[in-house]
Formats: C-alpha cells, sequence, structure tokens
C-alpha cells in the first residue's frame, strides 16, 4: 500500500491524529491530551498510529496547530518588527501600529517609517519610491536589532512593484538572512488591516520556524520521509517550507478543519454543521466544500485585520447547559456544567437537572450514566426542553444557510445526541463516524489552493474577461501550491460593486484549489 | 464648549455607523486618524454656535472620493487642512470653526482631525444629519446657499479652488476632480458666517450623533430598555424584523445599487424590500413604500445590534430594520426636489415612516 497520509491536529486541549488512504478512508484515529510541548504530543500520536504500518507507504502529512495564534494571544516568542510602509505622501494620519493593545504594540512594533510610494487606485504612482530613506530606515533596522520587517504599500493588491523594490533595497542593507514580510502575500484591500496582518506575520516568523522544525524533528524521528504542509486558515494547505514565511495564514485552521473534516466525513460538500459541545453549539455551513467565510473584519488578539474567518452562530446550548422548570414554563442555559457532567448530571449521580439528563429520559443519549435515575423527571418538563432545544437547532440552521433550500446537517461533538433525526428545513441529519477525529482527518483531506482579490473595470474589458483572467490566476495559483492540474476547481467567486469609483468598477474575490499531486 | 473624552469619539463612531444609513464609508480610519491628531495637536473643543462670534467665518471639511479607495490611501492630514486654508485664503478670512458637511459615516469624523491640528472648535452642527451621497444634498441648498467657493485638495498639495453657478454643478465638477486626483481627496466648501449657521445648518447634530452611539453601545451590551431608549430619542421605530432572502447588486454610473429582501421572522408571508445607491434609500413593505428619503433606513444585526453597511449585507443575516426621521430641519420647500424619492429615480411619493401619506 502507497499514498498514505497522515492528519494531525494539535489543539488548546487535545491532540487529534488520523491515518488515511489515497482515497481518504479513516485507517487509524488517535486522541491524546496536549502536551506542554506540543511535539510530544506529535510524536506520541504519530507512533500509535504508525503502529504495524508500513513506514515507507506514508508519502504526506499535514498538521494543524495552534501555535501561532496562541503565540499573539499569551504574547510569547513573538519578534520585534521594523514597519515600513511606502504611501507617503499619502496615509500619515495614521501611522502603522494605531490602536495596538499597549501591550502588543509594546512587543512587536520596533521602528516604523512612512516613505514615499505606493499606488493610486488606478496603478498609477502616488509618489516615486523614495530610495534613500528604504536605505536609512534598513540601517535603522539593523542598528535596533529588529528580528524582522514587514513591508506595505497602497494598492499593493493591485501593483506590488513597490513592495518588491523596498524588500531589494533592504536586502543591501540588512543583508540576506534577516526576514522581510510583504503586504500583498498576506492580506487583500484595506492597507491597515493588510499592514497589521503583515507586522503580525513578520512578527511570527520565529514561532513558526519551531513549529516547521518540531513539526519535521517529530516524522524524521519515526523514520518518515514525507511532504509536510501545514493547514491554513481557509481550509487548504501549504508547504512547510512556505510556512516558515506565512505563520499568520495557520490562524482559525483549527475550527476550519473541524468543519471540513466533519463535511467529508459526512461524505458531502454542501452542508450545514453543527457541534455541540458541553456548554455551547457552533454552526457553521460549507460550500463546495469550503466554509463560508464571514464578512467582517477579524481582530486578532486585539489588532484589526483584513482576515476572513468561517461564519459560525453560536449559542448557549450543550449536553451540560443547566434545565430549570419553573412552573409552567422552563428555562436552559446559557449556564453550564461543562466537562463535570459526568459527575453533576443527574444520570451521573449528580444532582444538577442538565440537557443531558433530558436526552437519556427521551432516549436520544443512550449509554451515558444511569437512565433509571430520570425515570421519574416529568415528562412534560422533558418534552418542554426538547421542544426548546430543536427549535434553537432549526433557527441555528436557518440562520446559517446560504440559500433558502434544504441542506443536510451533519452533527458532530460530544453533545450531538440532541440533534434530533428530523428538523425543519433540514433534508437529514448525518452523524459521521470517526467525528472525534474531524480535525486531523480536515487537515489530512485539505488541498492547495490559490486566490485573487483585485479591483477590477468591467467597463475597459468587459464583466467575463476580468472574470475570467481572475479565474485563471487563482487556478495558476492553485497548481503553483501543488494542486493537481487536472482537478483544479474554483471554490468562490465573489464580486462586490464599489460605491463612486468609474467605469463600473469592481472588486472580484476568486479562489480555486485541487487535491494535491499524488 | 465640551472637551471631546476618548469614549465621546467612540460613541460619535457608532453614532455615524447608524446614521451613515448603510453607506458613508467606514467611520473606522477616521477614528484612528482623530486619535493619532489628539495623540499629536490635544484634545478637540465641541462648541455651540452661540458660542462663536457671529460674524466669524465657518468651513465645512471633508474627504470626498469612494469609501474603498480611502480605506487604502489613507488621508494624510495635508489635503484636509490644505482645503480648508486654502479656501481661507482664497476668501481672505480665518475661520474661527470647522464644521462637518455630513454626520453620518466617515465624514462625521474629519472635522475632528483637523480642528485638532488647527486648535480650531468643531462646530456643533452639519448639513444633513444622515449621508447623503452629493455634495448639494445639503439644508443649506434649500436655504439657499451656495456650496461655492470650493476647495478640493490632495494630499501632494494639488489644490483646486473654483466656484459654480449652482450647487449641483459644483456636485459635477467636484467629481470630475476627484477622479482626477485619486478619488481619495479633501473638500471644504459651504463657507458661511457664524450668523448663517445657527440660522440654517442642523444645529446639535454632532451631538445627536454622540447620543446615538451612547445608546447603541448600551444596546450592544445588552441593557434592559436600551432599544426603546433609542427609538424614543429619535423619533424612531422598529419597522421590520426579517431575514434577507434576496439581495441583488451592481453598479451603474458610480453608484452601487442594489435590492434587498426580507422575509418577516414572525411571518413569512410579510416582506420588506430595500433599495439601495450607496446608501439605503426606500423600503416597501409588499410593494408599498414605507419609507423614503430624507427619512433615514438603518439596519442593526437582529442578534448583536452591529450597524451593518450595504457593504456587509449577505443572505441569511437576520436584521432590525429602523426607520428615523430625518431632521426637522429638513422640513422646507424644495425638500423633495432635491433629496425625496423622485431625486433619486424612484417613482414613488414621499410617505411618512410606516407609509402614511404625508
Amino acid at each position: 500500500m502507497s499514498g498514505l497520509r497522515i492528519g494531525i491536529d494539535v489543539g488548546g486541549t487535545n491532540t487529534d491524529a488520523v491515518l488515511v488512504d489515497d482515497s481518504d478512508a479513516v485507517l487509524a484515529a488517535v486522541k491524546t491530551p496536549t502536551t506542554p510541548d506540543p511535539f510530544d504530543g506529535v510524536q506520541s500520536v504519530i507512533s500509535q498510529l504508525l503502529d504495524g504500518v508500513d513506514k515507507a507507504s506514508v508519502s504526506q502529512a499535514m498538521l494543524g496547530t495552534t501555535h501561532p495564534a496562541n503565540a499573539i494571544i499569551e504574547r510569547r516568542g513573538l519578534g520585534s518588527v521594523g514597519v515600513l510602509r511606502a504611501a507617503a505622501p499619502s496615509s500619515l494620519a495614521v501611522r502603522p501600529g494605531a490602536s495596538w493593545p499597549a501591550d502588543l504594540h509594546a512587543n512587536v512594533i520596533g521602528p516604523s517609517a512612512i516613505v514615499g510610494g505606493g499606488f493610486e487606485f488606478d496603478g498609477t504612482e502616488i509618489a516615486r519610491l523614495d530610495d534613500d530613506a528604504i536605505k536609512a530606515f534598513g540601517a535603522e533596522c539593523v542598528a535596533q536589532n529588529v528580528s524582522a520587517i514587514a513591508v506595505a504599500s497602497a494598492f499593493a493588491p493591485i501593483n506590488n512593484e513597490h513592495e518588491l523594490r523596498a524588500v531589494e533595497l533592504l536586502r543591501a542593507e540588512v543583508g540576506p538572512d534577516l526576514p522581510i514580510s510583504m503586504s500583498h502575500q498576506v492580506g487583500s484591500i484595506g492597507l491597515l488591516q493588510r499592514e497589521n496582518a503583515t507586522v503580525l506575520n513578520a512578527s511570527l516568523l520565529g514561532v513558526a520556524r519551531g513549529v516547521v522544525e518540531g513539526f519535521r524533528a517529530a516524522l524524521a524521528s519515526h523514520g518518515l520521509d514525507v511532504d509536510a504542509y501545514l493547514a491554513q486558515n481557509d481550509g487548504t494547505l501549504m508547504a512547510a517550507e512556505e510556512a516558515l514565511d506565512f505563520p499568520i495564514m495557520t490562524l482559525g485552521s483549527g475550527l476550519t478543519n473541524s468543519m471540513r473534516g466533519a463535511c467529508a466525513l459526512a461524505g458531502l460538500t454542501d452542508a450545514v454543521v453543527v457541534d455541540v459541545g458541553g456548554t455551547s453549539a457552533d454552526t457553521g455551513i460549507l460550500v463546495g466544500g469550503f466554509p463560508r467565510e464571514s464578512g467582517a473584519d477579524v481582530e486578532i488578539g486585539g489588532v484589526r485585520t483584513n482576515f476572513r474567518m468561517p461564519d459560525l452562530v453560536s449559542i448557549g446550548l450543550g449536553g451540560g447547559s443547566i434545565v430549570r422548570p419553573a412552573g409552567g414554563s422552563l428555562s436552559v442555559g446559557p449556564e453550564s456544567v461543562g466537562y463535570r457532567v459526568t459527575s453533576e448530571a443527574l444520570v451521573t449521580g449528580g444532582r444538577t437537572l442538565t440537557l443531558s439528563d433530558v436526552s437519556v429520559a427521551a432516549g436520544r443519549l443512550v449509554g451515558f450514566g444511569d437512565a433509571s435515575l430520570v425515570a421519574d423527571l416529568d415528562p412534560a418538563v422533558v418534552k418542554a426542553a426538547l421542544e426548546w432545544v430543536d427549535a434553537q437547532f432549526v433557527q441555528m440552521a436557518d440562520r446559517i444557510k446560504a440559500s433558502g433550500s434544504k441542506l443536510p446537517l451533519i452533527a458532530v461533538g460530544g453533545g450531538s445526541h440532541l440533534v434530533p433525526d428530523t428538523l425543519a428545513g433540514v433534508s437529514e441529519v448525518v452523524r459521521p463516524s470517526h467525528h472525534a477525529v474531524a480535525n486531523a482527518f480536515g487537515a489530512s483531506i485539505a488541498e492547495a489552493s490559490g486566490s485573487v482579490d483585485r479591483i477590477y473595470r468591467f467597463e475597459a474589458r468587459g464583466r467575463e474577461t476580468c472574470i475570467d483572467e481572475a479565474k485563471q490566476i487563482a487556478v495558476d495559483g492553485a497548481i503553483r501550491a501543488g494542486a493537481d492540474p487536472t482537478r483544479v476547481r474554483i471554490s468562490s467567486v465573489s464580486e462586490i460593486p464599489l460605491s463612486y469609483l468609474p467605469g463600473r468598477s469592481c472588486r472580484v474575490q476568486v479562489k480555486a484549489a485541487g487535491p494535491l499531486l499524488a | 464648549m465640551r472637551l471631546l473624552t476618548d469614549e465621546d469619539i467612540e460613541h460619535l463612531t457608532l453614532g455615524a455607523t447608524l446614521l451613515g444609513t448603510g453607506g458613508g464609508g467606514d467611520p473606522y480610519v477616521a477614528r484612528l486618524m482623530v486619535h493619532q491628531a489628539v495623540e499629536d495637536f490635544g484634545r478637540v473643543r465641541l462648541v455651540d454656535v452661540a458660542e462663536l462670534p457671529s460674524n466669524g467665518l465657518v468651513l465645512t471639511v471633508a474627504m470626498i472620493g469612494a469609501p474603498t479607495v480611502v480605506i487604502e490611501k489613507i488621508p494624510s492630514g495635508p489635503e484636509l487642512i490644505g482645503a480648508i486654508t486654502a479656501l481661507a485664503e482664497h476668501i481672505g478670512r480665518e475661520p474661527v470653526a470647522v464644521m462637518p458637511i455630513e454626520v453620518g459615516g466617515l465624514n462625521t469624523l474629519m472635522p475632528l482631525a483637523v480642528a485638532a491640528e488647527l486648535g480650531l472648535p468643531v462646530v456643533d452642527a452639519d448639513g444633513m444629519r444622515r449621508a447623503f451621497p452629493q455634495l448639494e444634498m445639503t439644508v443649506f441648498t434649500l436655504a439657499g446657499i451656495p456650496a461655492s467657493p470650493i476647495c478640493i485638495a490632495d494630499e501632494k498639495g494639488n489644490q483646486i479652488v473654483f466656484s459654480a453657478t449652482d450647487n449641483s454643478t459644483a456636485e459635477r465638477l467636484v467629481r470630475g476632480s476627484v477622479v482626477t486626483l485619486g478619488m481619495s481627496t479633501a473638500i471644504s466648501s459651504y463657507a458661511m458666517s457664524v450668523e448663517e449657521v445657527a440660522a440654517h445648518a442642523i444645529n446639535g447634530s454632532v451631538t445627536y450623533c454622540m447620543e446615538i452611539g451612547r445608546r447603541l453601545a448600551r444596546i450592544q451590551s445588552g441593557a434592559a430598555g436600551a432599544f426603546e431608549d433609542l427609538l424614543e430619542f429619535t423619533g424612531g421605530r422598529r419597522l421590520f424584523a426579517g431575514k434577507v432572502i434576496d439581495l441583488v447588486r451592481e453598479t451603474t454610473a458610480g453608484f452601487a445599487r442594489g435590492t434587498l429582501v426580507l422575509e418577516h421572522l414572525d411571518d413569512p408571508q410579510r416582506t420588506l424590500r430595500v433599495e439601495i445607491q450607496n446608501e439605503l434609500l426606500v423600503a416597501f413593505e409588499d410593494g408599498r413604500p414605507v419609507i423614503t428619503p430624507p427619512d433615514l433606513i438603518c439596519i442593526l444585526d437582529h442578534e448583536n445590534a452591529q450597524t451593518l453597511t450595504t457593504e456587509t449585507l449577505a443572505y441569511g443575516q437576520r436584521l432590525d430594520v429602523l426607520a428615523l426621521p430625518c431632521a426637522p430641519e429638513w422640513q422646507q420647500p424644495g425638500l423633495l426636489e432635491l433629496v425625496g424619492p423622485r431625486a433619486f429615480g424612484y417613482e414613488v411619493d414621499y410617505v411618512q415612516i410606516g407609509g402614511v401619506e404625508a
């Protein structure tokens, strides 16, 4: 057997891993608590997975990790970054690092400068790139011993020439080894948000090196000679080599992997996914195998970026949610006994009426605790609680759905027994096997992708020509990232008309993805 | 006189998103500019028109261009300062205060950044108390006050000072210049005496916006009775709570047009259609107009009361549609020709909020 893949997800609580074959069937699944040095846990899951497996048959390994996200949240291991913005004389009214939380600013933002350069919306120069100022800034970065530099220029997503040239000039000053992140490779329209993301990315480069080296060491220690990949937040992969340069792309990958994994385990590409835990239920939606993204700007560690995260609807409903009968009416949650459900629920001999008890009494949950302990629970209470639960799920599914049509609903998570077998507005309820390791499975099936986010003037060249060009750029990007050229497909197209701009201007975002070349 | 605090500026930003009626540009960049200006030059004074010398000169200042460009080509300061100082030079007098032209969207806050740097107060007044897409759509036009002379300035030092024969011609001349200068330019216009501001502007509108923001913040934090408080304060109504079942967008002649259709959350038979032209302009319930300009259509997320712009609308969102009455200063002859539904190309009459014939 050959073409096996290992998918690993290092979460805050658990480290999951799966071994899958070339038809995406799960051959083995492992779950262990995440260790203080996360790569101890990774080592351990790999050795459990590979027990009795021919190592030569494994060809690829994918890792999803919360390392970079935690580094930002905990202000740990972040590098000091020199920030160069090429946009003057525009943009002077908002300096780099504006509105960052003070502690993160102090940790990350080193010297900064706004120098002449950047482009107008139509691609002409705002100003000539100020070579001398850039050289001086490079010298300043060396003097202040920064660990990386971030470069952003106005309208770089439309024209990246000034960013490329600035990096060339900086190189001459700082030498070949100091890492430099460029905004056009990191974010989309919105200079300040893109600059923020680029600075965060640059500050994470040290953390990224640790992750990639740790992952490679873990693979090597098992004698695995495989292609290594990291999962990105949009549900696609980048080569470990590339992750060294773009760690910010991994933020939020856990959530995406969980949703994609659940969906693929169910054999579906378009579905609503409901993940019910002990305290809350999260609902997302997959369209064409990818989570629909939220329209709002995402804050990372208190910093506004223009990253997109999966659109989610969350409510306080879980297996541990506390049920309070009150006369004829009843209230549920949002308070929950959480993970203590195994000792505090009535069926486990505890003293709190929870939704798990209701679920046992109604027969939805079997094999948890002692059903006789809820035998005398008032049927009216059970009925009312379940009616509330069902109404919540109907409403969540309804809110997240992208169209009026019925979709299947995939129920995962420890509290998923609460999801009834039929729901209004849902074509069927699916409970996939192996859903406990949906994250790792999601990483193992992730694909290579390419994307484009540009402003086009439809009037000049026609809408069709512009959209076709954007699609081609996305497809080429996916193939460069390792996708099988014969299986690349367009996974999303969005057009947003722009007010006041001449020539029927439209922001066009296209993504393409395809499975890795085996 | 009121020395504006950080909290005041937060509330003003929040209120500006609501009064932007879905357009007007994201006030986020403007808020960052104001923070930096306050850090560099000190806090901003908000004054009542009665506190200013009656023969003093007041100038409006704003950014004009395209919201998408403003978030990429961030304003610099010199274009705003340049527009106002060049216009003052042309007129031959120094201003005693700056004024927002529109309180709604990002231009609510732009005058604050200028005021901090120039050490001038901001007068608590404006010409719209909402966002409108065109320069002539002000109560000043109704009062016969010319927008001219006008100065358009960019960050490079290019400045155009000109006069137009009337305010709608001024709008056309301005648009042409703005495209040439890169779609993110400053404009100073509607030079007025303090006396004229007192007589013809919408006085108190900055405070009004701040008070809306204060109430929105309370709604978003889940305070009891906060929603009712906002409606009482504005005289507005929660007209519809619905789910987006259709959303069409297109660009024509520089305007982002679109149509939004909501199905009522409790009664699927009821639908609300909202027509979009940069801002949310007209709402029809079952084909019957229920909100028409210049009254305001404001859309909030049904769950968390976040204000939505037309660009962040999406299928499936659950929304509350609020109708707020326009500022009473709009009620004067010429209103409907300037900013009524037909001025935007809708063949319907102005109706009072809820659909009662005016």
